[in-house]
């Protein structure tokens, strides 16, 4: 792959959303009111502000898959290669992956992905 | 001098990275913050491309924008941000300082730039373009720093444990 390519992708995909944007915006027809702009909430009047304080149990969901995340993106290089390094680095990965997943049986132990 | 695409976008990018920092420190409400760090960071990946560094590129686009930012905005919706009135800095010496301490980095940095590495900046060697590319990065991971690489799950763990550790404390 070339960074060329990729490069292109990058303009590519930004001006795929944009270009969406920009378009509606100049093609749609528009009419104004105040009532539109009202917050839709099932239609009836809304209450209160939006701005609600989450569970933390979202936190660590949210933390538990970007580490998973990281480990993914650790195993790209390990994926590419692996033919080139055959067995070494097929047990370095595994020793990884094996470390990671304590981490993952700790909180299942700790029952935090149990969801009440 | 002969029109680059590479130039024009380096300046491009370069121009709208420092844009959407200014902008995210400058803006009220932390979500309008957020979005415009993930801006920051899309435009930090498009200088890593730039770079030939396709991998960390990608990385910055998945790790950072997606994961990171996804954890930054329940961070701030964890807080209850609510009482504007808190945020209210006043000028104080610390804020004096801080200013004058960040006006001295700029001199001293873009002193020792000017003077030190003017005309000494060279093309990329092909070797360099090289560096960023998951095949180099998996070569180097899994034969010279493969200690290093097994540590780096010890940190992952070591997150998962803290996180669940402070989470549990709260819950009780």
């Amino acid at each position: 792959m070339n960074t060329e390519a990729l490069i292109l992708f990058f303009i590519v995909g930004l001006a795929m959303v944009g270009g969406g944007i920009i378009i509606s915006t100049i093609l749609a027809p528009k009419s104004k009111n105040p009532v539109k702009e009202e917050t839709y909430e099932c239609g009836i009047p809304t209450q209160g502000a939006s701005w609600l304080q989450y569970k933390i149990g979202y936190y660590l969901f949210a933390i538990i898959f970007l580490i998973f995340d990281v480990e993914i993106i650790f195993m790209v290089p390990w994926a590419v290669v692996m033919k080139d390094y055959g067995f070494t680095a097929f047990v370095e990965i595994i020793i990884f992956l094996m470390i990671v997943a304590l981490g993952l049986i700790y909180a299942y132990k700790k029952k935090v992905l149990r969801w009440d | 001098m002969e029109f680059k695409l590479e130039t024009f976008l380096f300046f491009f990018l370069a121009v709208s990275s420092i844009i959407s920092a200014i902008m995210m420190i400058t803006r009220k409400s932390p979500i309008s913050s957020a979005l415009f760090l993930i801006l920051n960071f899309f435009t930090v990946s498009g200088l890593y491309l730039l770079l030939k560094a396709q991998f960390i590129a990608v990385i910055q686009v998945l790790v950072y924008m997606g994961a990171i930012m996804v954890l930054f905005l329940f961070v701030i919706m964890l807080l209850n941000l609510q009482d504007k009135s808190k945020f209210k800095e006043k000028y104080s010496y610390k804020k004096i300082t801080s200013l004058l301490l960040s006006i001295l980095l700029f001199c001293i940095l873009s002193f020792t730039l000017y003077f030190g590495f003017t005309g000494k900046f060279k093309a990329m060697s092909d070797a360099a373009g090289d560096l960023g590319k998951a095949e180099t990065l998996g070569a180097e991971l899994f034969t010279a720093f493969s200690f290093p690489f097994e540590l780096a799950s010890f940190l992952l763990l070591a997150a998962i444990v803290g996180a669940v550790v402070l989470a549990k404390k709260k819950f009780n």
